[in-house]
């Protein structure tokens, strides 16, 4: 399948759900979607234009947060970013770990690191920061604040 | 007990520990067993178990998870034990000194005999710190005449 | 049968992502894996955050000390992808030639580590000395062994000298022989086919739903590599095949990476001899707003970075996926199923951590069974040891 016809057959698909399309160059492009599209986009994606999932980055923007989703087309050498906007009055999403498995763990770190909710994630627990790691606390996060009096921040000479 | 210490220096066991580190030092560590630099030479072998070492070579910024262990490692090893710091990480944590997850360098959790600079340091400068160590252990034989201190 | 909880861990010296494995075993067959990384996590994605879009290349460099040119090298790609621009050719060719050494000495590096735990320290040690050929190239193309410091928005720090060439070129030619023997004594010794053929095999739609990537991905028949797919630094120009095989098991991850060593050489020789004249950097001054995606084929797959730039000098979001990262899950499907002392081999076979499996202990929860990794290494080598006693009667 070439370029433009993925391209096609997803704004045609989704026509209502997608908000925003960015072509950024020929290899790249960036979809704005509604928060509750984002499971039949990513299974349409994946399973249907057989697309590989990279990655998922969220973003602290400041007043929102923001999910991308990157997923690559490898025969037409496109990469594929969904992007879904939360406010931060309400970071939750659906979990796509049912769609596909390779989501679970990039779901667990994002949890931990912004604090945002996956609905449906069968594991949701710690990944990469420590069991004495305060509750509630995202080192991710744009307002993260230094929390342990007891660290030390310099070179100690 | 001479003999004991003439014993220990000859054959130092080392078991290598990685903190948090990026694995540079930890392959420049077990490069030094290969044929090119072979550290065996010197009566130097790596073990894969704390209770027979009598070097600790700790690698990498010493992250929150492992602070911990490093301290229970250190428990577990039998007397007297030597603790090396490989590494810039190691020594003052390098580029994660600003790191949440790197709260304190390696001297603050354990003692530390000898450090070893380098981002890695190279096998040879490895080398060159473990015998160091020896020198100077012998010296302070020689000068306080104390047979075997508490550490 | 009793169930056994088997922890493994925590510490993985040799690979970004340290994990602790928890194996519950049956008798002899392991019946659930379980993971618990974190043990090396260093904040990198909030450092980058904190540092200028120069000083970034140095922090993503020790991500990984195997892959301190991938991360750099994806990273660059994500502030040209920004900017829109393409690094000068010669720049594109050095960062090329420094990608594929890298390739070559990690490829090595694990071929040693798994001839060590199947019992065969003769591997070891040889592939080691090989790497240190390597290693020499790289001092003499970048000034140090490991961490080359090489790479910068917009292209590359040093150039390769002309009178350098030649020695490049000789030492890269001479581990060749070597390799080939290598190369035939593992297709060539039936131990090691027992040992390996038909063990942890990850099935291609396995492969598909767990997004693999690179070898592990390649040794399954998964043909993918960014390499080809999407053309970065001069791939494209130069002569080289992606090594692809069917049967996802350990002997087949083998075959992938030691094709892939003849075919590093292949590229860096075409690269050094078709070298071009000219600029090898084109002095970026600012980075506009924007957002870009950046990545590369890794010697563990693909390297993925997306940075956000809001106009200042320093980067509003890095975000860094590492290959480990979805390979590393995978071990759901291949361990399940096995046997104790094939275990070791399988968890080495996507290449990741290695010294964790020095740090194994095997605990029976109600009995006082206690191994080490020590034993289990053991445990991998006894087996060997056993099959080639019965090849011999
Ligand atoms: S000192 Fe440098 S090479 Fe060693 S672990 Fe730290 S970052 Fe890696």
């Amino acid at each position: 399948m070439t370029r433009d016809e993925i391209l096609q057959q997803i704004t045609h698909r989704f026509s209502e759900e997608i908000i925003g399309k960015y072509e950024k160059s020929d290899k790249r492009v960036y979809f704005d979607i509604s928060v509750s599209a984002i499971v039949p986009m990513a299974q349409f994606i994946f399973k249907d234009l057989r697309a590989r999932f990279n990655i998922a980055s969220a973003v602290d923007g400041r007043e929102r947060m923001e999910i991308l989703y990157h997923f690559t087309a490898e025969d037409a050498d496109l990469v594929l970013s969904l992007r879904v906007i939360l406010p931060k009055s309400k970071l939750e999403v659906d979990s796509l770990t049912p769609v596909f498995t390779a989501a679970h763990w990039i779901e667990r770190e994002i949890h931990e690191l912004f604090g945002i909710n996956f609905k449906g994630h069968p594991k949701l627990e710690r990944l990469l920061l420590p069991e004495d790691w305060p509750e509630g606390v995202h080192p991710l996060r744009k307002d993260y604040k230094e929390w342990d009096p007891g660290a030390i921040r310099d070179r100690g000479a | 007990m001479r003999l004991l210490e003439k014993v220990f220096l000859k054959s130092l066991w080392v078991f290598h520990l990685a903190t948090g580190s990026c694995n540079n030092c930890d392959i420049e560590i077990l490069d030094c067993l290969t044929p090119r630099h072979d550290i065996e030479r010197f009566g130097m072998l790596l073990t894969g178990s704390i209770k027979h070492a009598d070097v600790l070579m700790v690698t990498g910024a010493v992250n929150r998870q492992c602070i911990p262990r490093i301290k229970r490692v250190y428990e577990q090893m039998p007397k007297p034990r030597l603790v090396v710091a490989i590494g810039e990480c190691a020594l003052s944590r390098g580029v994660f000194m600003q790191s949440y997850n790197c709260p304190m360098p390696l001297d603050h959790v354990i003692p530390v005999d000898v450090y070893i600079p380098g981002c890695p340091p190279r096998p040879e400068a490895i080398m060159a710190g473990l015998l160091k160590l020896i020198e100077r252990r012998k010296e302070n034989r020689a000068e306080t005449g104390r047979e075997n201190d508490s550490r | 049968m009793a169930k056994t909880i088997i922890p493994i861990g925590p510490y993985h010296p040799l690979q970004e992502e340290p994990e602790f494995f928890i194996l519950t075993v049956e008798g002899e067959t392991v019946v659930d894996i379980d993971l618990r990384i974190g043990y090396n996590h260093r904040g990198i994605e909030k450092l980058c955050e904190q540092q200028t879009y120069d000083q970034v290349t140095f922090v993503v460099e020790r991500v990984c000390g195997i892959c301190s040119t991938s991360h750099p090298f994806a990273y660059t790609q994500a502030v040209e992808d920004i900017l829109s621009i393409e690094a000068p050719p010669r720049a594109q060719y050095i960062r090329t030639i420094i990608a594929e050494g890298e390739r070559l000495h990690s490829h090595l590096l694990w071929l040693g580590l798994a001839g060590h735990f199947l019992g065969y320290n003769t591997i070891f040690m040889w592939a080691w000395k090989l790497r240190e050929e390597i290693l020499d190239v790289m001092e003499i193309l970048s000034g140090n062994r490991n961490n080359y410091a090489m790479f910068k928005v917009g292209g590359v720090l040093r150039d390769i000298k002309k009178e350098d060439i030649p020695t490049v070129q000789k030492k890269v030619d001479s581990i060749v022989p070597t390799l080939k023997k290598l190369r035939s004594a593992v297709m060539d010794d039936p131990v090691l086919h027992a040992r390996t053929k038909g063990i942890g095999v990850l099935s291609r739609e396995a492969a598909i739903d767990y997004c693999a990537v690179g070898p592990t991905a390649r040794a399954s028949g998964v043909a993918r590599d960014i390499r080809k797919n999407s053309p970065y630094g001069v791939y494209d120009q130069v002569d080289w095949n992606m090594v692809v095989t069917e049967n996802g098991d350990v002997f087949d991850k083998v075959l992938v990476r030691l094709g892939e060593m003849f075919e590093s050489v292949k590229i860096i020789t075409a690269c050094l001899s078709q070298l071009p004249e000219g600029e090898i950097d084109c002095h970026i001054t600012e980075v506009p707003p924007g957002e870009g995606i950046g990545h590369i084929e890794a010697p563990r797959g693909e390297c993925f970075h997306y940075v956000r730039s809001d106009g200042t000098n320093r980067p509003e979001r890095h975000k860094i996926r590492a290959p480990t990262f979805m390979n590393l899950p995978t071990f759901k499907k291949t361990v399940i199923g096995g046997k104790i002392p094939d275990t070791v081999i399988t968890l080495a076979a996507i290449d990741p951590c290695y010294c964790c499996t020095e740090r194994m202990t095997v605990q029976d929860l109600k009995g006082q069974k206690l191994y080490t990794g020590e034993d289990l290494i053991r445990l991998s080598q006894e087996k060997t040891d056993q099959i080639i006693a019965e090849m011999r009667r």
